[in-house]
């Protein structure tokens, strides 16, 4: 017969109706699933008892793919074919591969859609393919384990994720079958798994030293809700980089060259994560290797000497911790509780610092590797509906600032990076010329003032503006983002209700590497971008009051005397000139100047406009409406 | 007549109450659905209700409503595993026949 579980007092529901959910924990270097059973969230094992999938795809030309372990134990032999790490590629175009160095060892073919694509044997393969590989194992493991046909799922992605691996990741579980409740920033995650949402009101900060990547978010608690208020990190640095560390140690130490073959250096590099592992609970373990000119080289490691070599490692962490706090503009000692997240926290060393930073002992009850699959799960949980009562509300934030380009290849943004999601925000806009009829709305994302240093997202035209003069036309662009993360753009014009939108569904190609660049890029920057922007602004208003006096000139030449066509044509003359120029105040001032003398000028035009209208009408026909 | 429990079963009970850090004990139940008539639930116990069987096994309580007890008497709860799934299973002596799947039952 079918195995029950406890459920929350008038909660039980119909045979065949459980609605059985999962959280996922997709992660770079290991996958997981969990549940929450009988009210406790636990991972799921496979058959073999093991709880980790190891996030790698074998691919064959004859049979189908082989996930985990397995792949991971031959990875040496068909290199080409098993592919690890492949959420460094989620989102990312073939030419953002290349502009980061390629340093995989995998074979990409063509573009499609500007996704990066992996040649295998098993034919071409994209990154998201090859996740949903990961994703349908752990979806088969699920329902054996709970017996039945997942609802839903949560996935849990890194807080930076912009809209492009979102959209990837919502699509690699949309290719193995699984329905997504929701995409869940890791940390908020963490928080979740350790119940921080109950009555732990306050900052919280989220430290995950993982094996390939630092991440730390700081969250805020407030009437029950999460906001995340700063993330940062450093997308190359893990556990993999303090077995490196020791494994140089050692090759320095026995006296064998860096150079060796590739076999040496894997077996030095192994050992040296056994010992690192033996370190937290060991003070000291023995070394012992054979030398090829057949002596052996025996040493002890010390646990001084292993945190003297990981320090300048943890060092890095800590000072991505000063920026995100920085960010968040909270101070160590604001910080309630720091949670640790991932495998590599379990260095003692680790531990002590990030003690010392935020000035009490972090939070470590749960098992690291396992803390974001539990709350993924608890939240999942909670969405399908199995804890009604709960009124836990997450709230995430974009990463970076999402706006539109403006005249001049300026860039306004409409929501400011780390708003918390879901949030639409509008924001009016006009024309630039006189009857303009259609705009063009490209949405940018990222911190700069110029385009050519934002990301472009997305372009699409508004049509059938009534032709006004420039200026009077309203154009109203909303930005939506939902729960996932995902953007929505639309824009109306206000006086006819006419409206044009656009589902980002974003080209794939924006790196981790490239958002933390790009926020480092605003700050190294904000000086000469001021300067940029202001130079702009003043051309492009100098441009509009150039352009639309000539038209002025050339209609109405003959309400100007002689001798104010002078000075009006030399006061353009000497803004067009300045305009050439790089001083923005310069331009501002001739601007001002040709806006002063031409002002007489205007005020006959508007006259005599309204004096043509007004002629052979009589003035009821104006106070009856139109 | 009552209502007992393995040990294994009661392990799972105490440890799922603990971690939940609430509760007074165990419900027991039947409902009328399911394919085969009745089906069975489990759930934790925050409040009473009135008129329930309360047994004491393993020092854990279990409530039984009056007429799901007509259905239930002599149940031992049992937690299992099967493969990867795992759970907790009634040996109820009353039945008589249950549906392929065993989630619904008839007496």
């Amino acid at each position: 017969m079918a195995l029950l579980q406890i459920v929350e007092p008038g909660q039980t529901t119909a045979p065949h109706q459980h609605r059985l959910a999962v959280g996922i924990d997709l992660g770079t270097t290991n996958s997981l699933v969990a549940t929450v059973r009988s009210g406790v969230a636990e991972t799921l094992p496979d058959a073999t008892g093991s709880h980790l999938l190891p996030s790698v795809v074998r691919y064959f030309a004859d049979q189908a793919p082989i996930v985990g372990q397995e792949a991971r134990d031959h990875a040496g032999e068909d290199p080409l074919n098993t592919i690890a790490s492949i959420k460094r590629l989620m989102g990312r175009g073939r030419c953002d591969v290349r502009r980061t160095g390629n340093h995989l060892p995998y074979a990409f073919a063509g573009c499609e859609e500007g996704m990066a694509i992996l040649k295998t044997a098993a034919g071409e393969v994209s990154p998201v393919e090859v996740s949903a590989e990961v994703l349908k194992v752990l979806k088969e493991r699920a329902e054996s384990a709970l017996g039945g046909e997942l609802v839903g799922v949560v996935i849990t992605v890194p807080a930076y994720f912009d809209d492009a691996q979102r959209q990837a990741t919502k699509d690699a579980a949309y290719l193995a079958g699984l329905k997504v409740l929701r995409l869940l920033n890791e940390p908020t995650a963490a928080a979740v798994a350790y119940g921080l949402d109950r009555g732990s009101e306050g900052i919280h900060a989220i430290y995950d030293l993982g094996g390939g990547t630092f991440d730390i978010s700081i969250l805020h608690l407030h009437q029950g809700v999460f906001e995340v208020m700063s993330t940062g990190g450093d997308s190359a640095l893990g556990g993999d980089d303090m077995d490196h560390a020791v494994a140089e140690w050692i090759l320095a130490e026995s006296g064998i060259a860096p150079s060796a073959d590739q076999q040496r250096v894997r077996q030095v590099i192994e050992m040296a994560r056994i010992a690192k592992e033996r370190l937290t609970v060991d003070e000291a373990v023995p070394l012992r290797l054979d030398l090829p000119d057949g002596t052996v080289w025996t040493e002890t490691l010390h646990r001084s000497t292993f945190d003297a070599l990981i320090d300048p490692l943890i060092a890095r962490t800590l000072h991505a911790c000063q920026r995100a706090l920085r960010d968040a503009d909270v101070t160590a000692s604001e910080v309630k509780n720091v949670v640790l997240v991932g495998g590599a926290t379990r260095v003692p060393r680790v531990r002590k610092k990030v003690a010392d930073l935020f000035g009490h002992e972090p939070i470590s009850d749960l098992d690291p590797d396992r803390v974001v699959a539990l709350g993924a799960a608890i939240q999942a949980n909670i969405l399908v509906g199995n804890k009604p009562d709960d009124e836990m509300l997450l709230l995430d934030v974009i990463p970076l600032s999402l706006g539109i380009e403006t005249m001049g290849g300026l860039v306004e943004k409409v929501i400011p990076r780390n708003t918390t999601i879901p949030v639409a925000r509008s924001q009016d806009f006009t024309t630039f010329k006189d009857g303009q009829s259609a705009m063009v709305i490209r949405v940018l994302q990222g911190e700069r003032e110029l385009v050519r240093d934002c990301r472009s997202l997305a372009r699409f035209e508004l049509r059938g503006i009534p032709p006004l003069v420039a200026g009077a036309a309203r154009i109203r662009v909303t930005f939506q983002v939902d729960a996932d993360g995902l953007l929505n753009v639309s824009a109306q014009e206000l006086s006819t209700g006419i409206r044009s939108s656009v589902q980002v569904k974003p080209s794939y190609g924006l790196t981790e590497a490239e958002i933390e660049r790009m926020l480092r890029d605003s700050m190294d920057h904000a000086r000469e971008d001021v300067d940029a922007r202001n130079l702009r602004e003043q051309q492009v208003d100098a441009d509009r009051v150039l352009d639309s006096l000539a038209h002025a000139l050339v209609a109405d030449a003959a309400l100007l005397s002689q001798s104010e066509r002078v000075v009006i044509d030399e006061a353009v003359a000497e803004l067009a000139s300045v305009r050439r120029g790089t001083d923005h105040r310069a331009i501002h001032a001739a601007r001002e100047h040709l806006e002063r003398v031409s002002q007489a000028f205007a005020a006959r035009r508007m006259n005599r406009s309204i004096q043509q209208v007004l002629t052979g009408h009589r003035l009821t026909e104006f106070s009856e409406g139109q | 007549m009552s209502i007992t429990m393995t040990d294994a079963a009661a392990a799972r009970v105490t440890a799922f109450l603990q971690k939940r850090g609430k509760g007074v004990g165990l419900r027991l139940g039947t409902r009328t659905s399911g394919c085969s008539g009745l089906s069975y639930m489990i759930e934790f116990v925050d409040s009473p209700q009135e008129g329930d069987h309360v047994f004491e096994d393993h020092g854990i309580k279990v409530f039984v409503d009056p007429k799901s007890f007509l259905y239930l008497d002599g149940t031992e709860l049992d937690y299992a595993k099967e493969g990867l799934s795992e759970g907790f299973k009634f040996h109820n002596p009353n039945v008589k026949n249950s549906c392929g799947c065993g989630e619904s039952f008839h007496v």
